[in-house]
């Protein structure tokens, strides 16, 4: 098996240093660790989706927020697992082309939450260039905490759709107790957008 | 668009229906069942479409609407429900009012052994993931089911999937 480089960014404090101003953004996130380090990150806040289930669905329920709020800036937060589950999502990005998606995958080349099997990125696997290849306009991938100041302006200045790949170390997420009630943070994210977005089209 | 297409005339019917309902994103993974409609969708100013690798997006991109309260539909063909249940589970425990439209192969005289299985299977797996189901065996059903479908996944709020059978479709041959 190929080795995949090492990586030495920690996974627990990446996203604040990516995300200073959360409460701009509208945040989709894929199940397990990523769910923990967004809900941390947003204090589980009503911008935010956290899913723990539905692997693979983040990317394109994260494309159907960008189409459908173009106005704002909507970001996925997902893991390699899951960014590989659903991975034609990306070609469907790329097809859509979103300039208010953002997509940051933190690969610890593992799968954490069902007991630290291997994953394909530990191996020949590379995420970035799977998505170069679907077509996505702006990628990149990080391994090391000096290249951080460069994954701030790539997420604020490369054009979108942008995928940013973060190579994690394979801690734990941020402990952060969210909301697993699906409906209910569906009814919050709703209520919390049509509230201070004056939609006039809301029909529910 | 070919005016000539046989599904031109409940396709506009249909598109109209979908179109004064509010629905502005049309996700598709082609079919003839639903190209003439998805055609229309490209050409209105009020509507986009979406090509999709594989249908189980559709259902995460018409949630993804719904979270800012828009409204969306998937349209494919029945084998693409079975790409579906896991997906749907954002229909059945999240409550996303998730809309399909369902072109059916494996049902009124399909010749092709492929289609079957998955044919048989689209009304138990969408009773089973919690979708309602209006068919339409007849051209005279098409515009009942079409907005029974609409109004349950608008203010009624439950997912619920137009169903075309291969009676009113036609079988094509093979």
């Amino acid at each position: 098996m190929v080795k995949a480089p090492k990586a030495n960014i920690d996974r627990r404090d990446i996203l604040p240093q990516l995300f200073p101003k959360p409460e701009d953004w509208l945040f989709v996130s894929g199940l397990a660790g990523a769910s923990c380090d967004a809900a941390a990150l947003t204090g589980n806040g009503p911008n935010l989706y956290t899913m723990a289930g539905t692997m693979g669905a983040a990317v394109p329920m994260g494309l159907g927020l960008a189409l459908s709020a173009p106005d704002r800036d909507v970001a996925v937060i997902n893991g390699d697992g899951e960014m590989l589950m659903g991975i034609g999502s990306l070609v469907t990005v790329a097809t859509a082309q979103p300039q208010n998606m953002t997509i940051v995958c933190q690969d610890n080349s593992m799968h954490r939450e069902t007991g630290n099997q291997t994953g394909h990125t530990a191996g020949a696997t590379n995420l970035e260039t799977i998505a170069q290849g679907a077509g996505i306009i702006s990628t990149m991938t990080i391994f090391e905490p000096d290249e951080i100041p460069a994954a701030q302006a790539f997420l604020a200045d490369a054009p979108g759709p942008r995928f940013l790949v973060v190579r994690i170390l394979p801690t734990m997420p941020c402990d952060f107790k969210r909301n697993f009630n699906m409906a209910e943070c569906r009814v919050n994210f709703r209520r919390h957008f049509l509230e201070n977005n004056n939609s006039s089209d809301n029909r529910n | 668009m070919n005016p000539d297409h046989p599904n031109a005339e409940w396709s506009a019917v249909m598109f109209d229906i979908l179109r004064d309902a509010g629905i502005g994103l049309f996700t598709h993974v082609p079919d003839h069942g639903n190209d003439f409609l998805i055609a229309l969708a490209m050409e209105h100013n009020d509507t986009r479409t979406l090509l999709l690798t594989s249908e189980e997006e559709g259902v995460a991109i018409c949630a993804g609407a719904d979270l800012v309260g828009k409204r969306a539909i998937l349209c494919m063909q029945s084998s693409g429900v079975g790409n579906c249940p896991n997906y749907l589970s954002l229909a059945k425990g999240a409550n996303f009012p998730i809309l399909m439209m369902i072109t059916m192969r494996g049902d009124y005289g399909e010749q092709n052994p492929w289609q079957y299985p998955m044919g048989e299977a689209v009304d138990s797996i969408l009773e089973t993931m919690g979708v309602l189901n209006f068919k339409v065996e007849r051209r005279d059903e098409l515009e009942k089911a079409t907005l029974a479908a609409v109004d349950a996944s608008g203010k009624g709020q439950k997912p619920a999937a137009i169903v075309l059978s291969q009676k009113f479709l036609g079988a094509k041959g093979f």
